[in-house]
């Protein structure tokens, strides 16, 4: 936490140059001299830490900076990493050099998206579902969405979020000014529900004890459990919202992932269109996590206690806090949905599917309690009574293995680690040799409990 | 948006007047249904029968700030009005002056650092994932030294984003409720909406048109267009753009001097907008940070959308310099770098290729080359107004002129515009009370729609 009573010249952390500091000193006879008057933010103050994934970033600069020549292999932060296929990579360069030529030239797009790529988004993925274009909003993606959805919810609302959780649900939240404070000794925020999930409540949460929020956000596929919600369960959700006159946040964006018949869309349940938004993205679908394209689906029928058209809402912080998604990025996801692109895209899916397939069996023949990796492409694994953070370390330490830990995704998360299936075929190979190694004959403390 | 975007556009962008936020909103769903009584002459309302429910509504209140917004946001409104003339008059040439978009191509140098880099995600030494949500080291490095070179801003201090619009509600997320802002009346439209989405803002003064607890610093032909500091309060944060939209002026060294000053005595933040800097032709500055003291009180917000034609391609980026620090000493860019890594996932890869190809010496003079058409559009349209004998300002400094209409609504004279010439502008009031009785024409357009448009309204005001 930052405090700060006054502002003096040394203590803010930054090293000046000792002729800036006396040009501070010598200072103003108003203010406090170098700092503003503008009180900062409390609710950034709320916040416990860095934003987990650029911290595991931080943890890996530093163990290369500690080993330098050691094989670092990330199956840390879900970053993909096989190439975009080429018809796409090819309608989005295409796009680019017509942007040069009098016919091919656009400016501004509509903040919506592009109309042809809303239909397609519709056609792909909402089809027996009947969403229409109109309710697709297209755009950088899910990360950008959901603070998009929280300025369009305000402060005033509460939120539930499964335990464990994808971070920027809650941070989010607290930014906004929803979460009240973090208590230390819960590892939980106030005024923020946290449905507990694991493998005693078959990783979805008990609605029967959960008590009424405003918003519900749920992602399914499940980040980081791997989890995807049946139907009878996502039923059973949309009933509570219902009955609860809740909104339910869903985030879809590993939906293409799944392998089963679980649903691939919260519209797939009767009467979802008054109780939902659904977010999805093209970055693990497509490759797409630095092209950034994503979209939100938000039905016509859900509507405010008041009657009000949520999606009239929506649209308008889209036209006054966004300006679209890069027109090229959206010819790269029209492109992804063409029938072409979309059979290229499903072989470098598979090809993730794969990778989760061998670190599952990799885990599962050390006898470890092992989850996900079947519907999504993150492995959660069980190191009972451990602290996950220890655990991240101790990999990372004897195997140059990053991972992420669980208590990263809330206090749910707390023995587990989370290992992403994105990774080169050998590299993925590699690390399940080594997490062999580490893991068989006991050799590790973390297996003694 | 294009006119083929315009065209193409969905029900809900094109039907602004659906957006207009009244304080209640009643439910137009509900649907009761009165059925008459058999026997007796009787209408009598009974509950809905089965087959026809009241639609469901959740138990989520609307958020009281959004509902505080008076009508679309002003571009889609004029779009929407666009859209409708062209209904009406399906054959009609409309010439588009109004919203600013650019129409120019963009020089091939840039295009083709972006083809290269989409071809290049199709390989693996090519392949690239997430990016540093702060942007690509080698933007943030050329930015530095191409617009801040020797201003002691450095690369760590600036942060590649999708566009200045976004980095507005960025900064106001970073900002939060509790502080207070000015803007110049008239302004971009963002500043006012992203503050009253943001919760910063009371209800609007329909009698005033301005939102309580917003400060507008009136900019006028009498005051050259720069507020008299002497009668401004003190607020938090301070948004000022230069050269300005819509009134195309240009803040010069002594005004800004001021500016900071002011800054620095009220302990205030400014978020100072530069998109248009390289339209500027006289020698004001370019950058806030050209301004001694300027780092420790300001925020530079900047955009490749006007330079590079880059309003659909999205890149932009905004420098929060280290020395810039909160109340209680804690640095504003640390609570900027959180938001954007919280709150965004940095900047299309292929866009970022394109940012730095214009950075390039070929780029950066390919730039200058269609700035140069686009202000020499402007001349035209200054030229043109002032031969009618209209006040006319900027034009100078920015690719907006700024007309007056003494005494007349701004709305009016842009639909009597529209339906006279069939040309659209952007009325001045829609910037703000202090846009009343002028016209903003933008310069974006293909050279014979500027000459053809200028014929235009040499016809209606001879």
């Amino acid at each position: 936490m930052y405090k700060l009573s006054a502002c003096c010249s040394m203590s803010c952390g930054i090293s000046l140059p000792p002729k800036m500091i006396l040009a501070s000193l010598r200072g103003h006879k108003q203010g406090n001299g170098r700092c503003t008057n503008v009180p900062r933010n409390v609710n950034l103050e709320k916040l416990q830490n860095n934003y987990l994934f650029p911290e595991i970033s931080k943890r890996e600069l530093q163990h290369l900076e500690k080993y330098p020549n050691a094989k670092v292999i990330s199956l840390g932060i879900g970053d993909t990493t096989e190439p975009i296929p080429e018809q796409i990579s090819l309608s989005m360069a295409n796009y680019a050099h017509a942007l040069s030529t009098a016919e091919g030239y656009r400016g501004y797009g509509a903040e919506q998206g592009n109309q042809v790529l809303r239909k397609a988004i519709a056609e792909t993925f909402y089809k027996d579902v009947a969403i229409k274009d109109t309710e697709v909003f297209v755009s950088d993606g899910a990360q950008c969405d959901i603070s998009r959805l929280q300025l369009l919810l305000g402060s005033k609302v509460t939120i539930a979020v499964q335990d464990p959780s994808f971070p920027a649900y809650i941070d989010s939240s607290v930014i906004i000014g929803q979460a009240g404070d973090f208590q230390d000794k819960t590892g939980k925020y106030q005024n923020i529900e946290y449905m507990q999930l694991g493998p005693q409540n078959n990783f979805f949460p008990n609605l029967t004890i959960t008590p009424r929020t405003d918003i519900i956000f749920f992602c399914s596929p499940n980040n980081p459990t791997g989890h995807a919600a049946t139907r009878k369960q996502l039923q059973q959700l949309v009933e509570f919202a219902r009955d609860n006159g809740s909104i339910i946040i869903f985030d879809s964006a590993y939906a293409t992932y799944v392998s089963d018949d679980s649903p691939k869309s919260i519209f797939e349940i009767p009467g979802a269109k008054e109780v939902a938004i659904e977010i999805s993205s093209f970055s693990k679908f497509a490759g797409f996590t630095g092209v950034r394209l994503g979209w939100t689906v938000v039905p016509e029928e859900l509507l405010f206690s008041g009657g009000f058209p949520v999606i009239h809402d929506f649209n308008r912080i889209v036209c006054t806090c966004f300006n679209g998604a890069s027109n090229i990025s959206q010819a790269g996801g029209l492109a992804c949905l063409s029938s072409e692109g979309f059979q290229a895209i499903r072989a470098v899916i598979d090809y993730y599917k794969e990778n989760a397939r061998i670190l599952v069996d990799t885990f599962a023949s050390l006898g470890l309690e092992v989850y996900g990796g079947v519907n999504a492409p993150y492995v959660w694994v069980h190191f009972p009574g451990s602290k996950s953070w220890n655990v991240f370390a101790e990999i990372l330490e004897k195997t140059h293995i990053i991972t992420v830990p669980g208590s990263g995704f809330g206090p749910g998360g707390a023995e587990y680690i989370r290992i992403s299936a994105f990774g080169r075929r050998e590299r993925i190979i590699e690390a399940s040799w080594r997490l062999e190694k580490l893991f068989s004959m006991g050799k590790s403390p973390l297996l003694t409990v | 948006m294009s006119l083929a975007n315009n065209l193409s556009t969905s029900m809900i962008s094109s039907s602004s007047s659906a957006f207009l936020a009244p304080t209640s909103f009643n439910a137009s769903r509900t649907r009761s249904v009165s059925v008459p009584l058999k026997s007796l002459n009787i209408v009598k309302c009974v509950a809905t029968p089965q087959e026809q429910q009241i639609a469901y509504k959740t138990k989520v209140s609307r958020n009281a700030n959004i509902a505080k917004l008076q009508a679309g946001y002003l571009f889609p409104e004029v779009a929407r009005r666009r859209a409708a003339h062209l209904l009406k008059y399906p054959n009609a040439q409309v010439i588009s002056l109004g919203i600013g978009d650019t129409t120019e191509p963009i020089p091939d140098v840039i295009t083709s650092a972006m083809a290269k880099r989409s071809h290049a995600l199709s390989t693996l030494e090519g392949y690239s994932g997430y990016g540093a949500e702060q942007g690509e080291k080698a933007v943030r490095a050329a930015l530095a030294s191409t617009f801040y070179g020797n201003l002691g801003i450095e690369e760590e201090d600036i942060f590649v984003s999708d566009g200045a619009k976004c980095d507005i509600s960025r900064l106001q997320v970073v900002f939060g409720s509790n502080v207070t802002m000015a803007v110049q009346d008239p302004s971009y439209p963002a500043y006012v909406d992203s503050s009253v989405i943001m919760g910063q803002t009371g209800q609007f003064q329909k009698d005033v048109e301005k939102y309580a607890n917003i400060e507008y610093m009136r900019c006028t032909p009498e005051n050259g267009f720069f507020p008299d500091l002497s009668t401004v309060a003190r607020t938090d944060i301070i948004f000022f753009c230069s050269p300005n939209n819509p009134t195309g002026a240009a803040a010069t060294r002594e005004q800004l001097t001021r500016l900071v000053q002011f800054a620095k005595d009220n302990g205030s933040i400014i978020v100072y907008d530069s998109a248009y800097a390289l339209y500027m032709s006289d020698e004001n500055p370019r950058s806030i940070f050209e301004i001694p003291g300027a780092k420790e009180v300001a925020i530079e917000t900047a955009s490749f959308s006007k330079y590079a034609g880059f309003t659909g391609v999205r890149l932009g980026w905004t420098v929060v310099p280290k020395q810039l620090l909160f109340s209680d000493g804690f640095p504003v860019a640390k609570d900027f770098n959180r938001i954007v890594c919280t709150c965004f996932n940095g900047a299309s890869n292929i866009s970022q290729a394109g940012g730095l190809a214009c950075l390039s010496p070929e780029g950066l003079e390919a730039m200058q080359e269609v700035i140069g058409f686009y202000k020499e559009n402007t001349k035209i349209i200054v030229e043109t107004f002032n031969s009618l004998g209209f006040k006319v300002y900027g034009g100078q400094n920015a690719p907006y002129v700024w007309v007056h209409f003494p005494g007349r609504n701004s709305w009016d004279v842009f639909s009597e515009i529209l339906e006279k010439t069939h040309i659209v502008t952007t009325p001045g009031s829609g910037f703000g009370p202090g846009g009343e009785g002028f016209i903003r024409v933008s310069a974006f357009g293909h050279r014979e729609n500027v000459l053809e448009a200028c014929r235009r309204f040499k016809q209606l005001y001879n």
